[in-house]
């Protein structure tokens, strides 16, 4: 199963149905809902944390958090 | 006189909050802290049309009522106590074009707390270019609120937002939705049980770890049926409760709000490509950091030489032009030179804040904090501390302010507790005179000692810094945001009112606050350094000349004024037989007596200021606590130069100038003088290699600086921390210093 941590740089997914207690409910504030939409933008220069853009609203996270958003990849057919 | 309208401005961060509310209140704002606690009080005043007038507060920003922070619950429990003198009439909630549907969920929550609210849609200046565009009276409608469209940035929108508030009795308090369908049951038995209350405050009351409403707080406690059985359980409802709020606000834009994805966000794209990259990232960072660093160290040394000549030249004239006496010296010396102590930090804090208010604001920072957060993250620490404590090598007293910027509270405070470890510019001095005492001449790899030594205090300064830190992060019981996710705005230019703002605002708040403790501690410590109770101090004069009619002066002195003299004499033949004066013998023999007689009357002064020193109150206590440094390889004069040096670490060195008479600043004279210093117990010079490491060493860690303390007392709102970090820090050196000295002796 895919998680955001998995993501590479420009990669997108669709956000996954999730247990209901895994998640900081701050993050579900800021758009991280199942359904949504969620593009890692950025690795930080450390590998952590991850800059990812969620519905529109920019976020950076760590890795730990990331692991925690389980989503279906989406293939991009042309790579712009 | 009519009724003040209660404002709350209220937003998600980066929405650009601050500038509707400095526009609101133009200069007419005050900034305070809550009662209690550190988080940050600003309101203001704010004409409307009709001659109404508005009391504005700027509440902490935030993204829900769901808190987690102390900022977040001011917000929430000004907006759920009916009684606060502060609890607004109407809510303006400020939400950015760009993120609005994400803005909208606070809305939602707001006027469901049944308080008329009116929405400021900000940066509609960014809309052609987004490819954004909103049916504003659908939207209205929808939301059953008014909506000013606003740019504060092109200043667009304020007479409207104006208007809004005058009129605000005709927005209606209504909800915008029910929350009680995500668990019917549960909320029926709810009603039940208070009847009088509304759901949703009961709701908040329950699911916030915060105690407001302590009463009902109290009775929801005690029915145990009420209390949420889980955390899991609490989780899961207020997620259900986001997502229901999402579905509605779905619903609301789909029809009102429609972007044109096509439309370029390239600029954004690309900058973060660059400013977080691997290399270039961390590359720019430190140029800032460097660019940050030069303007407190060396811009601001112009102005605050200025500064300091402009106080000295003051208070000479006031002891020249007013009649001699006690008042007069309280005025010249102990007054005028503490408020001359806290307006020469003015150059460095509004250069300081210059630059971080231009990072905030364009949106940098929140990308130093995802460069460096991994960095910082084992020592408990964010990417926001790298700025304070990176400027605290310059002075620790902006820097420390600088740690506003810090939302995690306990982060916060760590950060301010080791700030003052890192090497401040006042440090320097004393760093320069002892390294050019004691250390020899050599090198190590092709570098001096001196400058190794130099930067080996720089290094185990940072090295002190980043370990308490680490030992704070785990005693420190302070409940804080458990998980990092910080919001990476879009990169704005930053709008050169709200700069100016932070600037003048900033350096008021020092001025007013720290300032005032400042100026206490040095009257008291000028005090203490001239007067005395005992006859030596009062007949100082008398003493002095008559010790020195018997024995001369002291062999120092004479040594130095035989040589001046000497230099003087032989200096004026070689201009007479080179023919640049034409003078007589006996003119020569005049010159060369009053040059004598001048130096003599220096030389009297010095020596009577040092025995006043000496004999004053703090000499006293000087000589009271020899025998608590004597292990440390001082003497009672080095000891009387750590406490007057209590006042700003720099003092040390003018100190110990009065107190060996040499009555110069010259930094070469002063240092000739302690090299010939005598240690009377081992007969070896005083400043030797062991002493003087152990007196670095003691600079390095000790707490040496009241304008710190006051400034900590000032942003932590309690005498608490300041307390502890003078003992711990005092308490640390004294210890490290004990040890080298010993070991090294």
């Amino acid at each position: 199963m895919a998680t955001v941590a998995e993501l590479k740089r420009g990669q997108k997914g669709i956000i996954r149905e999730f247990a209901n207690d895994v998640l900081p409910i701050k993050l579900l504030e800021l758009g991280c809902l199942p359904g949504n939409e969620i593009e890692l933008v950025q690795i930080a220069p450390l590998n952590d944390p991850i800059y990812v853009n969620v519905n529109g609203c920019h976020l950076a996270i760590r890795r730990e958090t990331a692991q925690l958003i389980e989503l279906d990849l989406i293939q991009e057919q042309t790579a712009l | 006189m009519s009724k003040q309208i209660n404002v709350a401005l209220i937003g998600n961060p980066n929405t650009g909050k601050t500038s509707v509310f400095n526009q609101l209140t133009g200069l007419k704002q005050k900034v305070g802290n809550y009662p209690g606690i550190t988080v940050e009080k600003k309101e203001g005043i704010c004409k409307l049309p009709r001659g109404l007038k508005a009391h504005i507060l700027d509440l902490p920003g935030t993204y829900s009522l769901n808190t987690t922070s102390l900022d977040e619950s001011v917000a929430v429990e000004l907006l759920l106590n009916k009684n606060d003198k502060d609890h607004p009439d109407v809510a303006v909630v400020i939400s950015d074009v760009e993120n609005l549907k994400r803005n909208l969920l606070l809305f939602t929550q707001i006027k469901d707390l049944n308080i008329p609210t009116i929405l400021v849609i900000n940066m509609s200046d960014r809309m052609s270019r987004k490819g954004i565009t909103i049916d504003i009276p659908l939207l209205e409608e929808k939301l059953n609120t008014k909506i000013a469209l606003m740019s504060t940035r092109k200043g667009l929108g304020l007479d409207r937002l104006k208007e809004l508030i005058a009129e605000y009795g005709t927005i209606k308090a209504e909800k915008s939705l029910d929350i009680s369908v995500i668990e019917p049951e549960y909320f029926q038995k709810l009603k039940k049980t208070f009847p009088k209350e509304d759901l949703y405050k009961l709701w908040l009351v329950i699911t916030q770890d915060v105690n407001f409403m302590p009463v009902e707080k109290k009775r929801i406690n005690e029915d145990a049926s009420f209390s949420i059985k889980t955390k899991s359980e609490l989780k899961r409802l207020q997620q259900k409760e986001t997502i229901l709020r999402y579905q509605y606000i779905n619903g609301v834009l789909k029809e009102t709000y429609k972007v044109d994805t096509a439309a370029a966000k390239g600029f954004r794209a690309s900058l973060d490509r660059i400013l977080t990259h691997k290399v270039f990232g961390y590359l720019i960072f430190f140029m800032i950091l460097l660019l940050i660093f030069q303007a407190i160290y060396s811009w601001s040394e112009l102005p605050m030489d200025f500064i300091d000549e402009l106080f000295a030249s003051a208070s000479e004239w006031i002891k020249n032009t007013l009649p001699p006496g006690m008042l007069t010296d309280l005025l010249a010396e102990g007054i005028l030179a503490g408020i001359g102590g806290v307006v020469i930090f003015i150059p460095q804090i509004a250069f300081l804040f210059f630059f971080i208010s231009l990072l905030e604001e364009s949106g940098y920072m929140s990308r130093v904090v995802f460069l460096m957060d991994r960095v910082m993250k084992p020592f408990g620490l964010s990417g926001k501390s790298v700025v304070p404590l990176i400027s605290g090598t310059a002075c620790a007293i902006p820097a420390i302010m600088a740690t506003r910027t810090i939302e995690s509270w306990k982060e916060r405070l760590i950060t301010i507790l080791v700030t003052p470890f890192t090497t401040c510019s006042a440090r320097l001095p004393i760093y320069l005179i002892i390294i050019a005492l004691i250390i020899p001449e050599g090198t190590f790899l092709g570098l001096g000692y001196k400058p190794l030594t130099l930067m080996l205090l720089y290094l185990i300064g940072f090295g002190a810094a980043i370990l308490s830190a680490m030992v704070l992060n785990k005693i420190l019981q302070i409940r804080s945001r458990q998980f990092f996710v910080i919001e990476m705005p879009n990169y704005k230019l930053p709008l050169g009112k709200n700069v100016a703002y932070t600037v003048w605002e900033k350096t008021k708040s020092f001025v007013l606050g720290a300032g005032k403790i400042i100026l206490a501690i040095s009257i008291v410590l000028w005090f203490l350094g001239s007067n005395g109770f005992s006859e030596d101090f009062h007949k100082a004069d008398e003493i002095v000349a008559e010790r020195i009619e018997t024995q001369g002066l002291t062999r120092y002195n004479q040594e130095n004024l035989a040589t001046t003299l000497a230099n003087y004499k032989s200096s004026l033949n070689d201009s007479v037989s080179a023919g640049i004066y034409n003078i007589s013998e006996k003119a020569i023999t005049d010159s060369v007596r009053v040059k004598e007689e001048l130096l003599f009357q220096n030389a009297l002064h010095q020596e009577i200021a040092s025995h006043k020193l000496e004999n004053s109150y703090i000499g006293l206590m000087g000589k009271a606590i020899e025998p608590v440094v004597r292990p440390l390889g001082y003497d009672w004069k080095i000891g009387i130069a750590v406490l007057t040096s209590f006042a700003a670490r720099e003092v040390f060195v003018g100190t110990l100038a009065t107190i060996y008479s040499v009555g110069s600043d010259e930094e070469e004279t002063i240092k000739n003088r302690m090299a010939a210093e005598i240690n009377p117990a081992t007969g070896k010079p005083l400043f030797n290699l062991a002493s003087g490491i152990s007196l670095l060493l003691f600079y390095a860690f000790a707490m040496q600086c009241m304008s710190t303390l006051a400034i900590v007392k000032r942003e932590t709102n309690t005498w608490k921390w300041p307390a502890l970090q003078l003992v711990f820090m005092s308490a640390f050196a004294y210890i490290i210093a004990l040890v080298a000295y010993q070991f090294l002796k």
